[in-house]
């Protein structure tokens, strides 16, 4: 692949702003669908945890039973929220990384439309109670359609604006974004195919697909994804390279060979290979969190607070505390003595919410923060928000996180003390619950905030470019008015 | 890696060979299995299918999320042996000598003694090493011993089950549902716990009215509030106090929680295994049919 870009000017160079502004239809379309999706996310998840202080609360409707809510608000999370802004801040990077426009920014918006279309129908399915029965591949045949077709409209142009690129050699970012970008529709049409298709594999072959897809997903995918945005972040706001290139490759190659293999719980009814090798690559998942610390640290140093653009640099910089904790949280989960108390219990729940939610969605708003702005040339109407939101967020993670994962460790001993009877040990774990609903509902209050800030500065850009258009364009009718 | 195709290869190379490991493998090994005669007392096929009620059941089970709160998988730490006596031979004292000199059990053993009410447990939890070498020295005094195999762990303590739940178990459901975490227990035998279907029922529409501190919420939607007509019906709930319904009403489950505790009620992977074994415990002496394949419901 060599980039030869025959159809640029003959200057040869694509100004920030005009890149930026080849990316503004499909970002927008990309990020407020995420937005608001993340404001469903969050009001069903808050709908969840109020569960836990009354189970007879709405207990009249079908459709807003624990066993639906509770998948709707981690869809919506992840495939509503997260992977759109993942792919809007990838396009955004990848395009200025490339130094030319977005290929067909038209095509991108339509496939993000798609995409949306799938989020809505899966999620109205689960509603009405079409629930797959699979964990993080809860959405049914006809919603997964509309999402792999608009993945493969979206992911193909993004490939070409990649392709159209100027220099020939590819950094670490690119590495983590190309791997990503065709990591997806790989994992997505196998599980999809092999546990929904006419005739399904049988079995607890069921189950170790769905744990080899959510692993995928939600390591892979996100830990490319994420640390992409990371590692671009890092050296656009601090103005400097990355410390060292072979840490990145190292990163890349831990995520790849060993994240990939990860996601089987040891207790699983399986047989006890495909446990053992799971523990195994978990267990050196370590690799990456330690190569990423150390990548990071170095390259800020203490100048953190220096950065380009401090409001969204914060949040990024909590996503990568975040998903360094994660995933050491996660190669706990995985010591054999460590999983017989902690299998099934919060603390799987606290780890994927710091990952998803931390690690991920925080390093996504960051990115938004600072990426909007640019694509627009509107300022965020207020920037006090912004801060308020990254504290709200930050809290609520924290209230979520801290309190699920020791009552993940009490529930799980309490599972082992058979003195306790089953309504005994259940309720030990519920006061932990209680208080990570005040997390669901601070981060609810930060969703809407960002929804809020979107739509005000929407307005704005709106009357600065679409009014004074509007304007010109009523005004030129009135002579052909009195023309008779 | 400073060209673009490189680090595709790189991806492409690492998704496959995850894919190979991860996917097909699984596949190659586990797809195909079918229902087989390899348990280890019966000679049915294993598992059964679950009857048509049952089966609606697990749809509704499925629709109804109740896979994000209860796990179906037992867990198990390991087996030991029991070695029961079950012919203590023609010399006893010296069955009782070798005993006492192996230190079995707590106390000492007599020679008169150790014939007395056989099958007797001798020792429990015994690692299959020492069980068979005790074994051995029984038959060497021309005494004879069974092995009874115990699976043991917190889950099986718990009666949640009687082994490990193995992959075999679920060939016969079509979409399997291990679960991922444990807010309620473990229902992998909850057919054997609970095999009555009103229990269930009642269960379902409250569990209140069960346990009482049950955190578990109540699924009203699953039943209807009928006005009592010149034909009460005859599977109408009957809770009591401040669950009772109004006056001149009753509690009726529609279509779904019938089939869904129809579905419970089939829930019980008890039976032995190959890699799951246990010994049974004997059957009761008044039972007139051998025990079928345990996966089909206990009770209509």
């Amino acid at each position: 692949m060599t980039a030869t870009s025959t159809t640029s000017s003959a200057s040869g160079s694509i100004s920030a702003a005009e890149i930026d502004a080849s990316c503004r239809l499909p970002l927008f379309q990309l990020f407020v669908g995420a937005v608001i999706w993340a404001a469903v996310a969050s009001v069903f998840g808050l709908l969840a945890s109020l569960r836990f202080h009354d189970p007879n609360l709405l207990s009249h409707y079908s459709w807003l039973t624990y066993g639906r809510v509770l998948p709707i608000a981690t869809n919506a999370w992840i495939y509503g929220f997260c992977m759109p802004a993942g792919l809007g801040v990838a396009l955004w990077i990848i395009a200025r990384l490339s130094e030319t426009r977005v290929a067909q920014p038209f095509l991108i918006a339509v496939g993000a439309k798609l995409w949306n279309l799938g989020v809505l129908i899966g999620l109205v399915s689960i509603l009405a109670g079409d629930n797959t029965g699979f964990e993080t591949l809860e959405f049914p045949r006809f919603g997964v359609v509309f999402l792999f077709l608009g993945y493969l409209v979206i992911g193909y142009w993004m490939l070409v604006t990649l392709h159209n690129r100027k220099e020939a050699t590819v950094g670490p970012t690119q590495w983590f974004l190309l791997a990503a970008l065709f990591w997806f529709p790989w994992i997505y049409f196998t599980a999809n195919y092999l546990l929904l298709a006419h005739t399904p594999v049988r079995g607890v072959v069921q189950p170790i697909i769905a744990w080899w897809y959510a692993a995928n997903l939600k390591l892979v995918w996100f830990g490319l994804v994420g640390l992409a945005v990371i590692f671009h972040f890092v050296q656009r706001m601090m103005k400097r390279r990355l410390y060292s290139r072979n840490l990145a490759a190292l990163t890349f190659w831990s995520i790849v060979l060993f994240a990939s293999w990860s996601g089987i719980p040891s207790t699983a009814p399986v047989p006890a290979w495909l446990p053992s090798i799971s523990t195994v690559a978990t267990v050196l998942t370590a690799i990456t969190a330690l190569a990423v610390v150390v990548n990071v640290y170095q390259t800020c140093g203490r100048d953190c607070s220096k950065s380009e653009d401090p409001a969204a640099g914060k949040f990024i910089a909590f996503g990568t505390m975040a998903f360094v904790v994660a995933w050491l949280m996660n190669v706990l989960n995985a010591l054999p003595g460590v999983n017989a108390v902690t299998n099934l219990t919060w603390y799987t729940v606290a780890q994927s919410q710091l990952n998803v939610f931390g690690f991920f969605a925080m390093t996504m708003f960051g990115a938004m923060y600072y990426i909007v702005p640019r694509v627009t040339g509107v300022e965020w109407p207020s920037l006090k928000s912004v801060k308020i939101h990254y504290w709200l967020a930050v809290a609520g993670i924290i209230l979520i996180v801290v309190p699920l994962a020791i009552g993940g460790f009490v529930e799980g001993f309490n599972w082992q003390n058979v003195k306790m009877t089953n309504v005994q040990v259940a309720g030990s774990a519920l006061n932990f619950v209680r208080v990570s609903t005040i997390g669901e509902l601070l981060i609810l209050l930060g969703n809407l905030i960002l929804l809020g800030n979107l739509i005000r500065l929407s307005i704005r850009y709106s009357q600065t470019h679409f009014v004074p258009v509007y304007k010109e364009a009523t005004t030129e009718l009135k002579p052909a008015e009195g023309k008779p | 890696m400073r060209y673009g195709p490189l680090v595709f290869l790189a991806a492409f190379f690492a998704l496959a060979v995850s894919w190979f490991g991860m996917v097909y493998t699984p596949q190659i090994q586990l797809g195909g299995a079918v229902q087989e005669t390899n348990s280890v007392i019966s000679s049915d096929l294993y598992p059964s299918e679950r009857p048509g009620l049952a089966r609606q059941g697990l749809e509704v089970y499925r629709e109804n999320g109740c896979f994000y709160c209860h796990s179906q998988q037992v867990s198990q730490k390991g087996t030991l042996v029991d070695l029961f006596l079950t012919d203590a031979g023609k010399t006893n004292m010296a069955v009782a000598n070798a005993l006492n000199e192996e230190h079995v059990g707590t106390g000492t053993f007599s020679g008169p003694g150790i014939a007395a009410g056989l099958p007797k447990a001798i020792a429990r939890n015994l690692s299959m090493e020492r069980a068979q070498s005790l074994a051995a020295i029984l038959k060497n005094n021309g005494a004879k011993s069974e092995m009874h195999l115990v699976p043991i762990g917190a889950d099986i303590e718990r009666g949640w089950g009687v082994r490990r739940t193995v992959a075999e178990d679920f060939i016969a459901d079509a979409t399997v549902m291990p679960g991922s975490q444990r807010v309620g227990p473990d229902l992998a035998n909850i057919g054997a716990r609970s095999p009555d279907l009103n229990w269930q029922l009642v269960h379902l529409y409250n569990p209140k009215l069960v346990t009482a501190d049950s955190p578990m919420p109540p699924y009203p939607f699953l039943f209807e509030e009928k006005k009592i007509g010149s034909h009460p019906s005859p599977d109408a709930l009957r809770p009591v106090g401040k669950f009772a319904p109004r006056a001149g009403y009753e509690i009726v489950p529609k279509p779904e929680a019938r089939a869904l505790a129809n579905y419970l009620v089939s829930l019980r992977a008890d039976t032995p295994l190959y890699e799951a074994p246990l010994t049974p415990p004997p059957p009761p002496k008044a039972a007139t049919n051998a025990p079928a394949a345990t996966n089909a419901p206990a009770a209509k």
